[in-house]
């Protein structure tokens, strides 16, 4: 049985220990906003925060999250107001969005480790997330606009 | 437990047989523009209801897959309403005929449903207005629709929308000729930034996507697919996938017949309570494939059978003067062949529909760009009436071309019968990759023959390509129309002699069409080689281009035996403008501060300019290449005339997006295939552009226009792969003439 936290409450699962915690997510707890895209953590799309940090979902199996807190785009505010989210729909960043919480589930984790991000440290910590539509530019303009620096 | 929004959706089915029964009233406004009475096979039809309460719905008939039509084109029927925004609920349409087409791709669901949602604004808000003017009883031409209710200023009686529902819905719906148009100073909507009625639920992952579809007691299924085009199913063993826990069942889908279409592809699916398991089992089955005759396809082979075929003469599609006489007469001819690898689309959200076979009728709920393609395809897969189909569009996780194919759909609804429960087929990356509707491979030559100014006097362009007819008519070779016509018969320029040839060969792959389609390759082509003339020339490339392009005329390619498709638009209402096309030009070289830029050790600015989807794009590219070989895009400028424009920010967007996958296909897009299978699979060996590889800042300057509107979401594309070729060779003095760039040594 593994115990962990999923968004504030406390879950237990006892099916594959070896199931990534995005098909737990998504399948078992329909958290949708976490998405599938690549399933080898190279696109960002099922980016969630495990103890605060930054974790690619698809190749993250349940038995590490054991005893661990999880959150999720649907976690990450209760109504939609976390800085990013106002600085993502201020700035209109997304197209079709479907890449859009990975993108603002990593900004907030960048934004907590570093708050007054540069532009070398924006591009190194979203690196890691594809937008297909490429909307990179006004995601740069949303993580400086929602951490209060100079565009 | 059926997601909220799917819920709703089921319901919408009856969302007009509701509002009847409620005392609502619901206008179908049938129209049939001018456009449609050619050869052009739509008919769009406009559905706008009013609840009792007066709010507004309006159907989004056509699908969103990140440009914003879903705000836009309900914008546009809003404005002409004086409906007040606030009170408008957006209803996204099940695939049916009576909305006209719903296929949304070819950049034109404004430029083909502008009139019609003006038309139904317009008809109701008169409806309304005479409502009113009966209430009252007062002249009809004294009340007027504004923001929500009808006001009769002479008298000062108001009544909302809803207090006039019941009484316009009495009214016979106006012929055309009565209707009377709001002036752009009016308009309250169109021109305007509104945020996009998805846009809280994007942000906070609430947002329903195909692949987040559910349905009450549905099955997750993975399918086993021919890894060589066309291989057959021989045998399998499922005993070791039966074992894993979770999996439900395995079931067969037999292989599709040619010509392909939009058939499954066929397989060995694996069923499950959940996407994990069903990949598990899948990775258990054992599977014998009979790979057939596409087992010996080659990329390699196949990229030199287009070079050698490119170097003969072909089908002439375009003739002008005699390019031979004159290349035999000049004194300097240049000779330059091109090449683009096939593509594939990988949008962010792979292919995933949810399908219930229930009572021989199947409701799919799906991530496509054209419910009725899923309606006749699901139709022929199981043979039952199209009308016995109902397709859900969900939010689509980009779209590109490729969920215009409603394979996996099918895929779904067959899985469906077979078990007897609704089925979510899912692919994964991998799959997405090998089993794409590839953007197809060309190879293109040219010859010029320029005088003493370095000004073309001849030009040839041949352009060989498998055709994407191929996957409607078995082994097709001859290129379809609409090819020809995105960029190879409709050049610009003024040379006196000027011929285009054609050539096909076939490729075992499914061929489909993406993101500006054959535009890219030959606009990659054209503006590639006329940047080799003009540095021939010694001349600056701007100047040389508009010289080329010559006088501001427009370019009667009937009159020069052209069969010329124009996106199914009479040249009368949309020309080829050379005018529009040198605006653009100059407004690039403009913004982009080209006079001033010095080319040259590692930094270079690139230009490339093309008409499609009606519009016309201009480019200008700036590059640096580092001692690494490595480039890097600090700023694009792109120019813009597509005529009218609904929503000017989703325009710009369109655009900054374009440039970035322009750049993805340009720098590092490719796929290759050996043994008969494609050899990508994943984001690690099919890169696209991440965060600091693409354009770091695209700055899109839109042409005021009150032109009839054009297409946005694909014309952006073509410019830019050309513009970043060039640009690497004013930084470096380095051609390329294969992409993607990452193929060459640029240190």
């Amino acid at each position: 049985m593994i115990r962990l936290k999923v968004n504030g409450a406390s879950r237990q699962f006892d099916g594959d220990p070896d199931m990534p915690l995005l098909w737990y997510l998504r399948d078992l707890l329909d958290l949708t906003g976490t998405k599938f895209s690549c399933g080898m953590g190279l696109c960002g799309a099922c980016t969630v925060h495990v103890e605060g940090k930054a974790a690619r979902a698809c190749v993250t199996p349940m038995k590490s999250v054991s005893g661990k807190s999880v959150v999720t785009i649907e976690g990450l505010s209760k109504d939609g107001t976390h800085p990013l989210q106002l600085a993502w729909k201020q700035c209109a960043v997304a197209q079709c969005g479907y890449c859009q919480p990975g993108q603002i589930m990593q900004a907030a984790a960048l934004l907590r480790e570093k708050p007054k991000p540069t532009d070398a440290e924006i591009d190194s910590a979203m690196q890691g997330n594809i937008c297909r539509c490429g909307t990179y530019q006004r995601i740069r303009q949303a993580i400086k606009m929602a951490a209060g620096v100079k565009a | 437990m059926m997601r909220e929004q799917n819920v709703r959706m089921v319901s919408r089915r009856g969302f007009l047989e509701t509002m009847f029964s409620a005392g609502a009233m619901v206008l179908g406004v049938q129209i049939l523009p001018e456009e449609a009475q050619g050869a052009v096979s739509w008919q769009p039809s406009v559905y706008l209801g009013f609840e009792p309460s007066g709010t507004v719905v309006i159907v989004a008939h056509r699908s969103e897959m990140g440009t914003g039509i879903r705000t836009a084109l309900p914008m546009v029927l809003a404005d002409e309403l004086e409906a007040d925004w606030k009170q408008v609920r957006i209803e996204q349409a099940i695939g049916d005929a009576k909305y006209g087409s719903q296929n949304t791709d070819g950049s034109c669901s404004i430029r083909d449903f502008y009139v019609a949602m003006r038309d139904a604004g317009a008809s109701a808000r008169l409806m309304l207005e005479r409502a009113a003017a009966a209430k009252w009883n007062v002249p009809a031409s004294e009340c007027k629709a504004q923001s929500h209710q009808v006001v009769h200023a002479k008298s000062g009686q108001k009544a909302g929308f809803g207090e006039l529902v019941a009484l316009a819905a009495k009214q016979s719906v106006p012929a055309k000729s009565e209707l009377v148009y709001k002036t752009p100073a009016e308009f309250r909507y169109v021109g305007k930034d509104v945020p996009v009625v998805d846009l809280d639920g994007l942000v906070t992952g609430s947002a329903v996507f195909g692949y987040d579809a559910k349905a009450p007691g549905m099955l997750y299924a993975s399918i086993e697919r021919s890894p060589v085009f066309g291989g057959q199913l021989k045998s399998y063993d499922d005993s070791e996938t039966k074992k894993v826990k979770g999996v439900v069942a395995t079931a067969t889908i037999d292989p599709f017949k040619p010509p392909h279409g939009f058939q499954a592809l066929g397989g060995v699916a694996v069923l499950a309570e959940n996407s994990w398991a069903a990949m598990q089992g899948r990775k258990k089955l054992k599977v014998n494939w009979e790979p057939g005759p596409n087992a010996s396809w080659e990329s390699g082979a196949l990229k030199q059978a287009l070079l050698e075929a490119a170097r003969k003469p072909q089908k002439v599609v375009r003739n002008v003067g005699n390019v031979e006489a004159e290349f035999a007469r000049a004194a300097k001819t240049f000779e330059a062949e091109y090449y683009v690898p096939m593509l594939a689309h990988a949008a962010m959200e792979p292919p995933a529909a949810v399908a219930e076979f229930k009572n021989g009728k199947v409701t799919a709920w799906a991530p496509t760009q054209n419910p009725q393609a899923v309606q006749d395809a699901v139709s022929a897969a199981l043979g039952i009436p199209k009308s016995d189909v109902i397709c859900h569009v969900t939010l689509l996780g980009g779209g590109f071309g490729r969920k215009s194919k409603p394979d996996y759909v099918v895929e779904a609804a067959l899985l469906s019968k077979q078990v007897g429960r609704p089925v979510k087929v899912i692919w994964s990356r991998e799959e997405d990759i090998k089993f794409d509707y590839f953007h197809t491979v060309s190879a293109m030559y040219f010859k010029a023959a320029t005088d003493a100014k370095g000004r073309p006097t001849a030009w040839l362009h041949r352009s060989v390509f498998p055709t994407i007819g191929s996957t409607f008519v078995a082994g097709a070779t001859d290129a379809q129309d609409f090819e020809l016509g995105m960029g190879l018969v409709d050049l610009p320029f003024d040379i006196p002699n000027h011929r285009a040839e054609n050539g096909g060969v076939k490729n075992p792959v499914r061929i489909g069409w993406m993101r500006a389609v054959a535009n890219i390759y030959h606009a990659f082509g054209i503006h590639s080689f006329v940047d080799e003339l003009a540095h021939a020339a010694g001349r600056d490339r701007v100047e040389y281009l508009l010289d080329v392009i010559g006088s501001p005329r427009k370019i009667d390619l009937a009159a020069q035996g052209v069969k010329y498709w124009n996106n199914g638009q009479p040249l009368e209402k949309y020309p080829v403008d050379t005018g529009r096309l040198r605006r653009v030009i100059e407004l690039a070289a403009e913004k982009s501060g080209w006079a001033n830029k010095k080319s040259g050790q590692g930094r270079g600015w690139g230009i490339a300019a093309h008409r499609s989807f009606l519009t016309y794009v201009c480019a200008v590219v700036e590059v640096e290449v580092d001692a690494a070989g490595r480039v890097r895009i600090p700023r694009v400028d792109v120019a813009v005339d597509a005529g009218t424009i609904v929503h000017p920010d989703r325009v710009r967007a369109q655009f900054e997006g374009a440039a970035v996958f322009g750049a993805s296909l340009a720098l590092m897009g490719e796929i290759t295939g050996a043994k008969g299978e494609v050899q990508q699979s994943n984001f690690h060996n099919y890169p696209v552009a991440r965060i600091h590889e693409a354009p770091r800042m695209t700055h899109v300057h839109v042409v005021p226009s009150s032109e009839l509107p054009a297409g946005v979401g694909e014309p952006g594309v073509p410019p830019i792969a050309p513009a970043i070729a060039n640009a690497i060779f004013a930084a470096t003095g380095k051609r390329i003439r294969e992409l993607p760039v990452k193929r060459h040594k640029l240190a």
